[in-house]
């Protein structure tokens, strides 16, 4: 019955296989659609009309855009707001190197000494982060506040003069974001530490190191990765934090991310704004590629 | 026991204990009622129990026996990682209960060889003269000399992660044996490599040892590496030593059951001595088959049950019944394997023991016995070991 059938249609088997074979070699393809389509959407998009609109020139009361190629737009933004760029760089950048100061110490414990209950201390870590960004940073206000808690307790015991004050200057703005990027260093700093095979640190003191050669040559060297990863984590969206600056900052240390807001949403000046985001952007990927090319892809590597 | 050794230590050693000796009248490494019990949760695991043990300067010594017998746990109690539950342990006569690993004059090549990765081969190596302070110029001397010995010449500046498993076994091996230990702990050193490469291993390892004259503690489960390796074998099992002897009187004279098994292939029979001839326990395992065992100075009498040993390689198979003083049974064959040099012949004698038989093969060794062929197994008395 079948031989005629398919001595009739030769081409039937032929055809088949070749476009089974073609959905194969699309299959990766395909796979990676819904990831592609995210970037495509979510990511390349925004950034190309951020570009472009950073380039255009708006009509403030129509809010209509047309394209002029304003390149000045760049150099404009940069000598009107380089302070708080340079603010931002500060502040971050002091909040990173806390956050890592003190993420170290409290990966490294859950690491070595956390035992089987590593995931609860990991958990107590992020609990307080369960609670809105919001929220937190307010708490904060009343915390650091001129009569709150802390201060006001100092000033009635006469350890500190009533005209002292940490809200509204730069410190407080680094302790907000200091304390809300926290797990965002403490995480991969611990991913870090805990995936150091002990035995290799057996063999170090079984080499006469001591606790403190173990730790400056083998642990340290060994989490060059996670301390990378932590720093990029943790200062770039630092960078462009606009939340901690407006709710525990004052006005004289206003970061570039509360200027870009206003740009958006206060005085509708889109490409301001996008000017504005293009420059950060541009000096963070400087900053990530120099510091890949000085100590961060050579070292990744040599764990791959 | 260990007739050298403790022929030449009796005198400088009190009583005269087996296994105690060395040039320099004390022992490189002494176990004395060394226990670990640990701890995990509810559960308490005893890794080892109350060992004594003695390793001679510039020996071959080898821990030998199955995976979780506490041969690691022994090992890094003589490194320091580990404290002895009770008992001490002695490094050249000093007790060093204590002592941390980086104080101790002995180094270990660790199981998974615990390179560091972040390192070249050179800087791996350097590592523990670097700590103890040597001059750098004496550093790159010594780890080019190591590294010429274990035969990884101008290959300093790799990463381990570039090397084979065969090479990162040498850099480990390297890295220990540049600071003179005065013992080398080496824990199944050989265990991830193949066949082949194990075995020149093997080679190269005793080759080392004899160049460098330092004490060696192998830790291996692997019973053919350790007889041809080692001078002295401590066969573990369950957290004891079950025998300690020369690699030569574990295989033909185990001590226990347990040795017997673990030891290559070993038959063992179980019977009731009928009588004594002199010092000769006669069993009678059927009608004309007996096992004739020299008992030594063991108190057996008629009677007694007894366990006996046997080498395959010591039967021959025979289709008549075997004439003379020969330990003789009679068997049914159930299974025969041809091996190229010998024929292994599986057989289930008329008590209803299982056991091997191997047969060199020559022209007349051939087609001795066939599946199913009701055979007679004999052999010379003194092959026959009591056992337990
Ligand atoms: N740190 C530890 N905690 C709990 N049990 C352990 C520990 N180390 C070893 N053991 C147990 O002790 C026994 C002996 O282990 P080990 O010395 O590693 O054996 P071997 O090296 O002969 O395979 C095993 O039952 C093992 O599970
Ligand atoms: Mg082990």
């Amino acid at each position: 019955m079948e031989q005629p059938v398919l001595a009739d249609h030769p081409g039937r088997v032929g055809s088949r296989r070749p476009r089974a074979r073609f959905g194969k070699a699309l299959a990766p393809y395909l796979l990676s659609l819904p990831a592609g389509l995210w970037l495509l959407i979510l990511f390349l998009i925004p950034l190309v009309v951020m570009l472009s609109l950073s380039l255009q020139t708006c009509n403030n009361a129509t809010g209509a855009c047309v394209m002029t190629w304003h390149w000045g737009e760049f150099w404009q933004q940069l000598s009107l707001y380089h302070g708080q760029f340079l603010n931002s760089f500060y502040y971050a950048g002091a909040a990173t190197i806390i956050d890592l100061l003190i993420s170290f110490p409290i990966a490294y414990w859950i690491a070595f000494y956390g035992g089987n209950k590593k995931n609860f201390f990991l958990l107590m870590l992020l609990v307080p982060f369960f609670v809105s960004f919001i929220i937190r940073t307010v708490v904060w206000q009343f915390i650091l506040s001129d009569q709150g808690i802390i201060l006001g307790g100092l000033k009635n015991a006469h350890l500190l003069p009533q005209s002292f004050h940490v809200l509204a200057t730069g410190y407080a703005v680094v302790a907000g974001l200091a304390y809300n990027y926290l797990p965002f260093t403490a995480l991969p700093l611990y991913v870090a530490i805990e995936r150091i095979d002990r035995r290799i640190l057996d063999a170090a003191y079984d080499l006469y190191a001591t606790k403190r050669d173990a730790f400056l040559r083998i642990i340290l060297p060994l989490t060059v990765p996670g301390l990378f990863a932590a720093f990029l984590l943790t200062f770039i969206p630092q960078l462009g934090d606009y939340v901690n600056q407006q709710v525990l900052g004052g006005t004289s240390n206003t970061m570039i991310g509360t200027v870009i807001q206003n740009a958006f949403l206060v005085n509708l000046d889109y490409a301001g704004g996008s000017a504005l985001s293009a420059i950060l952007l541009a000096i963070a990927l400087i900053g990530i590629f120099a510091y890949s090319r000085l100590l961060g892809s050579r070292a990744i590597e040599d764990f791959l | 026991m260990t007739e050298t050794h403790a022929a030449s230590t009796a005198a400088t050693y009190e009583q005269g204990d087996p296994g105690r000796a060395s040039a320099s009248g004390l022992p490189a490494i002494e176990l004395a009622g060394v226990a670990k019990v640990f701890h995990s949760g509810s559960e308490v695991v005893t890794a080892v129990r109350a060992m004594d043990l003695q390793i001679v300067e510039g020996e071959f010594f080898s821990l030998l026996g199955p995976s979780g017998c506490g041969k690691t746990t022994t090992m890094r109690m003589i490194a320091g990682f580990e404290e002895p539950t009770s008992g001490t342990v002695y490094l050249h006569g000093r007790d060093v209960t204590g002592v941390p690993p980086n104080k101790r004059d002995v180094n270990m090549v660790f199981q998974s060889y615990a390179l560091f990765p972040h390192m070249n081969v050179f800087d791996n190596v350097a590592f523990g003269l670097h700590r103890k302070g040597v001059a750098k110029d004496e550093i790159g001397r010594r780890v080019n000399e190591m590294l010429d010995i274990v035969g990884l010449t101008g290959r300093g500046q790799r990463r381990p992660r570039e090397l084979s498993g065969g090479q990162q076994q040498r850099v480990a091996l390297a890295r220990a044996l540049v600071n003179h230990p005065r013992a080398l702990l080496l824990d199944e050193p050989l265990g991830a490599l193949d066949l082949k490469l194990r075995q020149a291993m093997q080679v190269e390892l005793k080759r080392i040892q004899r160049e460098v004259g330092i004490t060696f503690v192998y830790v291996t489960h692997d019973q053919n590496e350790a007889l041809t390796m080692s001078d002295r074998i401590a066969v573990m099992n369950d957290g004891v030593i079950e025998h300690l002897a020369s690699p030569r009187e574990i295989y033909e004279h185990p001590a226990t059951r347990f040795v017997a098994g673990f030891i290559g292939t070993s038959n063992v029979f179980n019977g009731t001595v009928a009588r004594m001839a002199g010092d000769v326990a006669v069993l009678e395992m059927g009608a004309s088959e007996r096992i004739l065992v020299p008992i030594g100075d063991r108190a057996v009498r008629a009677g007694d049950t007894l366990d006996v040993t046997v080498r395959p390689e010591k039967m021959d198979i025979s289709t008549e019944q075997p004439s003379g003083d020969l330990c003789a049974l009679r068997g049914t064959v159930t299974e025969v394997v041809y091996l190229g040099t010998s024929t292994n012949f599986s057989v289930t004698t008329s008590t209803g023991a299982d056991i091997v038989v191997f047969q060199q093969n020559s022209a007349t060794a051939r087609d001795l016995a066939d599946r199913g062929d009701s055979i007679w197994l004999s052999w010379q008395p003194q092959h026959s070991y009591p056992i337990g």
